[in-house]
């Protein structure tokens, strides 16, 4: 056996109840921001113009704001929650301290399946954007994607692997070239520097407006999401921020602040630009809407630009959903919801290793043999239902233990309105998604049902039932 | 045989040379180092080390 320093307690990770090797406490606020930011910028480089198709321009704004409003009280209860059980495994871990098992259980296979769906979904994207590269660059062939998906998926695994603080400084550097060309392209082309190419105007005037009233507006909150998914997953790197009370709620609330602005701006330059029919097209139109819109700028420097803030944005994405994804999994291996075997840190790099290997395959699976649309579908019904977990949650922790008697990093304003806010605008989204993809949605109620059963029934035995309780808390209130 | 066709031959290279990093390297750890220590983990060390600092 190597020489582990086992009884250090002045090394970071080497704890006092037990743990020998442990995730490594070395990151900062702005590693949160870009973990928060990194996964969702993509949303804004292509996906969410398909509320376009489904209800106009309008449709999209309004879509856009409410989704807005939503994930604003998403962050708020997150930083609440997080700054408080400073633990990897994010709301799997606060569900398992707050709600109970069952929940935890759900709770932790939503994540993993949100995280690694959307990874396929990135991977599937940067095989493409890289098709189309050769495509303008001359090359008359059929340019063979497979390469390139797996390259993606195995060379951020490595980085993943090999630590968290390289992989999430690598977020934070083109997370942020990606945001500043989104500002770049919206002063270039609205004529606040040089001439303006905007003409809301006549694109958005008569039966362009709403073209199929308030019922699209209704379908189109399914891809309003698109602009905000996976900024919860910032609760991930709880266990790896040095503060974790200072840390999670500045990075989570910075993020969900430069999201506004990115989708707000994102929303402004590509109607401005781009007719709704081909705008909303995101399959046989725009695919790349922001990189449509610099494209019919005629500046190759925007060009350039847009095209390399696409492909960063899309790395950035995969980056943090593996990050994610392997973190959940992890804690449900070392809480034993899993297989033990998972809970592994690697002692070098001090990650969770065994669980960012085992979800390769997985993500290479999806990404080579499942269709994009699918893919996504199946990431946003999982985020789904973990949000609307999050205001039963939230409820639950203040009423069992009040303000006064735990110590927040943050106490979120105006309880209990923006639980109820998320609850309500949640119950709307499954609705509207209910409507697009309603065979997907019972089919994926119908699999959380039945793992739920196998995991009540058979592996809950194995579960470490004292051990997972970890928190210095008090009794909650009325136990 | 075009620049894209190298490029693609490049990509595969690549996957693979990840790939076998992370395999060797796991299966490495995995002979070095005993389950004991490596699933050692446990939740909740900050909060036990301020507990401990209280006391």
């Amino acid at each position: 056996m190597a020489d582990t320093d086992i009884g250090s307690k002045t090394m970071d990770g080497m704890g006092p109840h037990g743990t020998k090797v442990g995730l490594l406490r070395v990151l900062g606020p702005a590693h949160v921001w870009a973990l928060g930011v990194g996964i969702v910028l993509v949303g804004e480089y292509m996906g969410w113009n398909f509320a376009v198709g489904k209800g106009g321009a309008y449709a999209a704004l309004i879509a856009c704001w409410f989704a807005g409003i939503l994930y604003t009280c998403v962050a708020m209860i997150d930083s609440e929650v997080t700054s408080t059980v400073a633990a990897a495994g994010g709301q799997y871990t606060q569900a398992k301290h707050i709600v109970g098992p069952l929940m935890a259980f759900n709770v932790g296979l939503y994540l993993v399946f949100a995280y690694t769906m959307l990874e396929a979904g990135n991977a599937i994207t940067a095989g493409y954007l890289i098709s189309v590269v050769a495509g303008m660059s001359g090359y008359e062939g059929v340019l063979d994607q497979r390469p390139f998906i797996i390259l993606s998926i195995l060379f951020l695994a490595w980085l993943n692997y090999r630590g968290v603080l390289a992989t999430l400084t690598f977020n934070l550097v083109i997370t942020a070239i990606a945001f500043v060309a989104i500002i770049v392209l919206f002063l270039s082309t609205s004529g606040i520097l040089g001439g303006g190419i905007m003409q809301h105007k006549a694109l958005m005037e008569g039966a362009a407006a709403l073209p199929y009233g308030w019922i699209g507006i209704l379908a189109a909150m399914h891809f309003g999401l698109w602009f905000y998914l996976g900024i919860e997953g910032t609760t991930q790197a709880a266990e790896e921020v040095r503060s974790p009370a200072r840390s999670l709620p500045f990075g989570t609330l910075a993020g969900i602040m430069t999201l506004l602005i990115a989708a707000t701006l994102t929303w402004y330059i590509c109607t401005g630009v781009l007719p709704w029919e081909f705008l909303g097209d995101g399959v046989n139109g725009s695919v790349a809407p922001l990189f449509d819109t610099a494209r019919l700028s005629g500046s190759d420097g925007l060009i350039w630009l847009l095209g390399i803030g696409t492909l960063f944005a899309t790395l950035a994405s995969a980056n943090g959903c593996i990050n994610d994804a392997s973190r959940a999994w992890f804690s449900m291996g070392r809480d034993k919801y899993l297989p033990g075997w998972f809970g592994a840190v690697h002692p070098k790099y001090r990650t969770p290793y065994r669980s960012i290997i085992f979800l390769v395959p997985i993500a290479l699976i999806f990404a080579l043999g499942a269709p994009l649309d699918q893919v996504i579908t199946f990431s946003i019904l999982s985020g789904l239902l973990g949000y609307t977990f999050m205001p039963l949650n939230i409820i639950m922790f203040r009423r069992k233990w009040p303000l006064d008697s735990i110590k927040r990093g943050y106490e979120h304003p105006f309880h209990p309105l923006p639980a109820i806010v998320l609850l309500a605008l949640c119950a709307i989204t499954f609705f509207a998604v209910f409507l697009g993809y309603g065979t997907q949605l019972v089919a994926m109620i119908g699999f959380y049902i039945v793992v739920s059963l196998w995991f009540h029934f058979w592996r809950y035995r194995f579960v470490s039932r004292g051990a997972q309780f970890t928190m210095p808390w008090p009794k909650p209130k009325g136990y | 045989m075009q620049t894209w066709n190298y490029i693609e031959y490049g990509a595969w290279a690549l996957s693979a040379l990840f790939g076998l990093y992370i395999v060797v390297d796991w299966i490495r750890t995995d002979t070095t180092y005993s389950e004991d220590v490596l699933t050692s983990s446990r939740e909740g060390e900050l909060e036990a080390m301020t507990e401990e600092k209280r006391g």
